[in-house]
């Protein structure tokens, strides 16, 4: 990999001050996980703890509608982001329907 | 000393260095004021209250329950583009430490004013620089005022030199703890603050906490990053040298006075000239005065500008005498010259073939009285020195019980 | 005339006047110190005061100390041989404010006995010393045995440093309302019946 040029001290804002939001967006950390958080559709509830309770914001939701094997009908799916992911298991811990099982990362 | 000028109208009041500094505060219009009691501090807070309950300042007074937080709330209302404010002493100056470097680091331009008193243990009230001292290296531009009507004037630069965009540093303005806190002496304030109002406008230009506008402050920043922004205040406190002296010009022009970054007193053809700092240049510059009507070739000068420190103006000031005298009231314990402002003086000619012979002494150390006395004695002292044609290579403890010099 | 010539003169300083307040904490020894340099400043002269640095405690033996002249003031040292010492108690100690004093230093006592009786119990000449019961002025009229400002308005009769106007309204400067008034009153009253022989200075 080439080295990467980095700013010089006259070409950095004052203080370290980062001037535009949601810049943690741009860091990819999909590569920290050693557990994958794996989200079954089915049991899912759609109640909402995990993205609530996140660190990372990974949850996100879709507009994909779905059915359960028991006929409960979603107007919407919940869906993880694997590029912010840490792995933390807070998500698996917080599921009050086991509905995230976490699987090893290594195949 | 204070001149009138025509364009400003003045009050001549009895002011203590406290309450000249609380005048500032309020004619410089500050929008945000914490503070934590100390002596002898305290009373510039509580003018300031009296101001703030009287409808004659409009800002805002947070009430904290120590020092970290009183320099807290100070960065944290910088930080949303609000002009603010703190003052403290002594152990107060001690815990706010890291938040000093927090402000710094931040680029807060906070004013604070520090009535410099001695460290504990064990306990002492009075006045020295041991507090003052141990903040050098926390890249706040220093000034020492030598009169309260010097901590006025040196509060309302202060808000210029920490605002300009060049500098983004907060700024100490520091002075004798009782010495000078505490005593009453003439102070000339404008009749009209406008004055003031219009020499230091409010810098909104900078980046500040805004909803409209998100930004991160206080990141962090990994081994790639750090240096950049360290070096980036190494700049800014050589560009506050500048500052500092145009702002000080400006404010002679506006205002009659002004002070430099070092004042001097009879350095012409003077063999010995001696450095100091602080309201007890008074005192040296009276002892000299009277020393040179006997015929002494012997000056003095007062460092009024600590951080960034004035080298340039050291060598053109001093660098004429045979032999530089650094009074301190300050001791960097261990050091074999253990006299801050000594040691900085050394260090400016170091190398320097020219160089006069620098001696360092200590004075007044939790407020060891100084007098004239003090200083003819210690002058006579030099001038053995200056015969023998070589300075001592360590500090002189002037005057403390069980040890005397030849 | 003659007492005051040798006042303090430093340097290029012309005349300058050295005063030091002894009383007790509580006594307002050093806001006399302030009222006679605020008097002094609103007069257009130089002035400096400030107190003997101590952890006030109430009681204890307290020193204040100012300066007055007509040139800016630059020392910041103690007053050690002061022109004039004033004692707001007479049941201090005599060695605290005997120390230091000059041939020419005047002192004004609060005290219910004569300046020849002062005199003969310090060891100094009779026309050095001037007398005032400003504990009784005090009491009568403020009530409370507070005599810092009976003794500047003792002062300014002994040795007219600033006028009598000019204390009255540093007086009512440092207290508000009422009890700047009756402040005044124990001015005006500690002027007038301050004993001994008055003293000129330099106009």
């Amino acid at each position: 990999m080439a080295e990467e040029k980095l700013p010089a001290w006259n070409e950095l804002p004052p203080g370290a001050v980062i001037l535009e939001p949601g810049s943690s967006e741009k860091r990819y950390t999909g590569d920290w996980r050693i557990f994958r958080p794996v989200l079954n559709q089915d049991k899912c509830i759609r109640c909402l703890l995990c993205w609530v309770y996140c660190p990372d914001d990974a949850f996100y939701f879709e507009d994909e509608p779905y059915v359960t094997s028991k006929g409960r009908k979603y107007k919407f799916s919940l869906k993880i982001n694997y590029d912010h992911c840490k792995g933390c298991g807070i998500c698996v811990e917080e599921c009050p329907v086991n509905a995230i099982d976490f699987v090893e990362e290594v195949k | 000393m204070a001149v009138e000028t025509k364009e400003v109208k003045w009050k001549r009041l009895p002011l203590s260095s406290n309450y000249a500094i609380a005048y500032a505060v309020k004619d410089v219009d500050v929008d945000v004021v914490s503070a934590y009691p100390i002596t002898p501090q305290t009373t510039v807070v509580e003018k300031i209250s009296e101001f703030i309950a009287n409808g004659e300042l409009d800002a805002e007074m947070i009430h904290v329950e120590s020092e970290h937080s009183a320099l807290s709330a100070a960065v944290g209302a910088s930080a949303t583009g609000a002009r603010a404010f703190t003052a403290t002493a002594s152990q107060g100056l001690e815990l706010m430490h890291e938040i000093l470097h927090i402000a710094s680091g931040l680029r807060m331009p906070v004013v604070m004013s520090v009535a410099t008193r001695a460290l504990s243990a064990p306990i002492s009230i009075w006045n020295d620089y041991s507090d003052l001292m141990n903040a050098r290296d926390a890249s706040w531009v220093t000034l020492i005022a030598g009169s309260a009507q010097e901590a006025y004037d040196s509060i309302i630069q202060a808000y210029r030199i920490a605002e300009s965009p060049e500098v983004m540093l907060p700024v100490i303005v520091a002075y004798d703890g009782y010495i000078m806190s505490h005593t009453y002496e003439p102070v000339l304030v404008p009749e009209d603050n406008t004055v003031v109002r219009e020499f230091a406008p409010k810098n909104f230009n900078r980046f500040r906490l805004d909803v409209d506008r998100p930004m991160t402050f206080g990141t962090i920043a990994d081994p790639k990053w750090y240096y950049e922004f360290k070096y980036q205040q190494v700049v800014a406190m050589r560009n506050a040298y500048k500052k500092v002296k145009e702002v000080d010009e400006e404010y002679r022009e506006v205002f009659g006075r002004g002070y430099g970054v070092i004042e001097t007193c009879c350095l012409e053809d003077a063999d010995i000239v001696l450095l100091t700092y602080g309201g007890i240049y008074g005192t040296f510059k009276e002892a000299i005065e009277k020393l040179r009507e006997n015929g002494k070739k012997v000056g003095v000068a007062r460092l009024r500008l600590w951080r960034p420190f004035p080298a340039e103006d050291i060598v053109k000031t001093l660098g004429g005498a045979k032999l530089v005298v650094v009074a301190d009231r300050a001791i960097s314990y261990g050091a074999r010259i253990s006299g801050p402002v000594a040691l900085e003086v050394m260090s400016t000619f170091y190398g320097d073939p020219d160089a006069p012979m620098i001696m360092s002494v200590i004075v007044g150390i939790g407020q060891r009285t100084v007098t004239e006395n003090t200083v003819a004695e210690i002058v006579d002292y030099s001038f053995r020195v200056l015969e023998r044609g070589k300075a001592p290579r360590e500090t002189l403890y002037w005057g403390v019980r069980g040890v005397s010099y030849e | 005339m003659a007492l005051l010539k040798d006042a303090t003169s430093v340097g290029r300083i012309a005349l300058r006047y050295e005063i030091r307040w002894h009383g007790r904490g509580g006594q307002g020894a050093v806001t006399a110190s302030m009222v006679l340099a605020m008097a002094a400043i609103y007069e257009g002269k130089y002035a400096q005061a400030f107190p003997e640095f101590g952890a006030e405690r109430r009681g204890a033996p307290v020193k204040a100390y100012t300066r007055i002249g007509d040139e800016p003031i630059l020392t910041r040292a103690p007053i050690l041989n002061p022109d004039i010492v004033v004692v707001l108690d007479p049941s201090l100690p005599k060695e605290l404010y005997l120390a230091g004093v000059k041939d020419s230093t005047i002192f004004l006592i609060n005290t219910k006995k004569s300046p020849r009786e002062i005199a003969e119990d310090l060891g100094v000449p009779v026309e050095r010393v001037y007398t005032v019961d400003a504990t009784k002025i005090a009491l009568e009229v403020l009530k409370v045995p507070i005599v810092n400002t009976a003794m500047v308005g003792a002062l300014v009769h002994v040795v007219p440093l600033v006028k009598l106007e000019n204390v009255k309204k540093a007086v009512l400067e440092t207290f508000p309302g009422r009890l700047g008034e009756v402040n005044v009153l124990a001015v005006e009253k500690a002027y007038e019946e301050v004993a001994g022989k008055l003293v000129e200075v330099n106009p």
